[in-house]
């Protein structure tokens, strides 16, 4: 059970709270220029680190607003969170 | 092996039970083999029953990183069915299922499958033609299936629910009659019997930490146990089969989900079949020994933790009691997760990876009990022939590079 801090609201129970998986994706520039293999990058393949990780969510029945958020994926705990145009922060060590 | 029989167990009830041979031997890795498996669930421990049984392979070695079976395949709810939409994986599942079939025989160890069927419920309009249409495709894959009204849903399963007035009310249901569950445990160790019997070494407590690649191809693996050198090395591990090949460099579209489940308190029988419904989303069956065994979805964030959030439990249940009125006084005794591995198209990748030697037999997600003996069957010919077996074919790596996915997401009823 999650307890998210939403960087807008608060923290509010994780059920208020869709998942929007890994962050930081970027979109190829030109897709003309794009090829297969490259699509299959940006469209599939994940990271999927047992460890920190750097996602995404959506606080959907709050602001409805996406943000980020660093969180461990064993213990759960969750060591930042940020606003989609904010700078990267490190992950924990 | 010892085999079993009526002669062998009569002559051991007059020793007291006390003079039956362990299942496995444990030995010391050795310091080379032909091909390893990591993981040692029950598709990697098919995976080595094969190779050794069917293409003499038996230089091998199954790496487990705890006990066997401890990981989904100790976990899962143990629902066995075939009744997949698109033709690749109706092909699969069903060779799985044929092989299920035989394998108390094949394996000389009763692994409990009980084909007791499968109910798929509709409750819309949508869910009704998405059956329907599943059950001509899969009869003209050869797949058993049938269409069932509400009464005939009810004749099939008294407990269920059909009151016109319930929010979500039963519009029908497929019903595939061979499905149904196994014992779970006893896949896992009635492969790893059988493989040890044939002379593969069965390593538990032995977790692979490295891979020793040169030139692009697999050379030989590192384990806490000491390195090891293979030319041949297949991934199953299923939760963490993206841990293991980004060892190797290799990045999967595959990510790592809790799925929970939950048994009740036993009680008499009283659910003659497996329940599963799609739009209120839960699948009920009850065990031999009386619980009424339950699951539904992944909960959404990325985890290895093997525990989910209690919100997917609640709704679960709040969808058992919608469908069974007469459950509403039981009382649950204990809920587990696994660590799934899903892909975006909910369809395994079995084949090789993009490094020399190495294959990848994962992404089962959510759903890959039931494909346990077909999974290892058709991977053991991919690794000991180096060329796809024609059944896992459709389902190689480099569909996410070609777009020839198999998009079984919501295709085939629940995904499990
Ligand atoms: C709650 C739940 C319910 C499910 N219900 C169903 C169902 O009803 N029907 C169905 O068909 N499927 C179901 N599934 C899915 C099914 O359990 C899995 O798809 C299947 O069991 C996967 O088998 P496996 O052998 O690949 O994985 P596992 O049994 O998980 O085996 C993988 C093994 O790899 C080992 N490993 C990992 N890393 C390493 C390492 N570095 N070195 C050595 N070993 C390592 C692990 O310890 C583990 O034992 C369910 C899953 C869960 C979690
Ligand atoms: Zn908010």
């Amino acid at each position: 059970m999650l307890l998210i801090p939403c960087p807008w609201c608060g923290e509010r129970d994780e059920t208020e709270f869709r998942y929007g998986g890994q962050a930081h994706l970027a979109r190829p520039l030109d897709p003309h220029a794009t090829g297969d293999a490259e699509w299959a990058e940006y469209l599939f393949m994940r990271d999927n680190p047992k460890g920190w990780f750097r996602e995404r969510w959506n606080h959907a029945a709050g602001c409805r607003r996406w943000f980020n958020m660093v969180r461990h994926t064993v213990t759960h705990e969750i060591a930042a969170v940020y606003k989609p145009d904010d700078p990267k922060p490190e992950l924990p060590e | 092996m010892q085999r079993f029989s009526i002669v062998s167990l009569a002559r051991n009830a007059l020793t007291g039970h006390k003079d039956w041979p362990r299942y496995w031997r444990s030995p010391k890795p050795k310091a080379e083999y032909d091909a390893v498996i990591v993981g040692g669930g029950g598709h990697g421990l098919a995976t080595a029953y094969y190779l050794a049984k069917e293409h003499g392979v038996t230089n091998i070695a199954v790496l487990e990183k705890g006990w066997l079976g401890g990981g989904n395949t100790g976990r899962n709810t143990t629902i066995v069915r075939s009744n997949y939409l698109w033709d690749e994986s109706a092909h699969l599942y069903e060779h799985s299922l044929k092989l299920f079939e035989g394998l108390s025989q094949e394996l000389n160890y009763n692994v409990m499958l009980s084909q007791r069927g499968v109910l798929n419920l509709a409750h819309n309009l949508g869910d009704v033609r998405e059956g329907i249409r599943r059950v001509n495709a899969n009869r003209l894959n050869g797949v058993d299936a049938e269409w069932l009204g509400p009464a005939q849903v009810q004749e099939f399963c008294p407990i269920v629910s059909i009151s016109p007035s319930m929010r979500y009310p039963v519009m029908g249901a497929t019903l595939q009659r061979r499905a149904g569950v196994a014992r779970h445990d006893a896949v896992a160790w009635g492969f790893a019997r059988g493989a040890d019997a044939l002379g593969v070494d069965i390593i538990q407590n032995c977790e692979v930490t490295g891979f020793d690649i040169r030139e692009g191809r697999v050379r030989g693996l590192r384990t806490n146990q000491g390195d090891i050198a293979t030319g041949k090395v297949g991934i199953v591990a299923a939760g963490h089969n993206s841990v293991l090949c980004e060892m190797a460099g290799v990045r999967l579209p595959i990510q790592s989900h809790p799925l929970q489940a939950l048994v009740s308190e036993p009680i008499k029988p009283v659910h003659p079949c497996v329940v599963m419904s799609n739009a209120v989303h839960v699948y009920v069956s009850q065990s031999d020994k009386g619980e009424l065994v339950m699951g539904a979805g992944i909960d959404s964030f990325n985890s290895y933790a093997q525990r989910g959030s209690f919100p997917v439990i609640e709704h679960q249940m709040a969808a058992v009691l919608e469908l069974f009125p007469i459950f509403s006084r039981l009382r649950m005794l204990r809920t587990w997760g696994g660590i799934v591995d899903v892909c975006p198209d909910a369809s395994p990748i079995i084949g090789r990876l993009p490094v020399e030697g190495l294959y990848l037999n994962g992404g089962w997600g959510t759903g890959g009990f039931k494909a346990t003996p077909g999974s290892g069957h058709v991977f053991a010919h991919t690794i000991a022939r180096e060329a796809p077996h024609p059944l896992a074919a459709p389902f190689a790596f480099e569909r996410f590079t070609s777009g020839a996915l198999i998009d079984e997401h919501g295709a085939a009823a629940v995904a499990h």
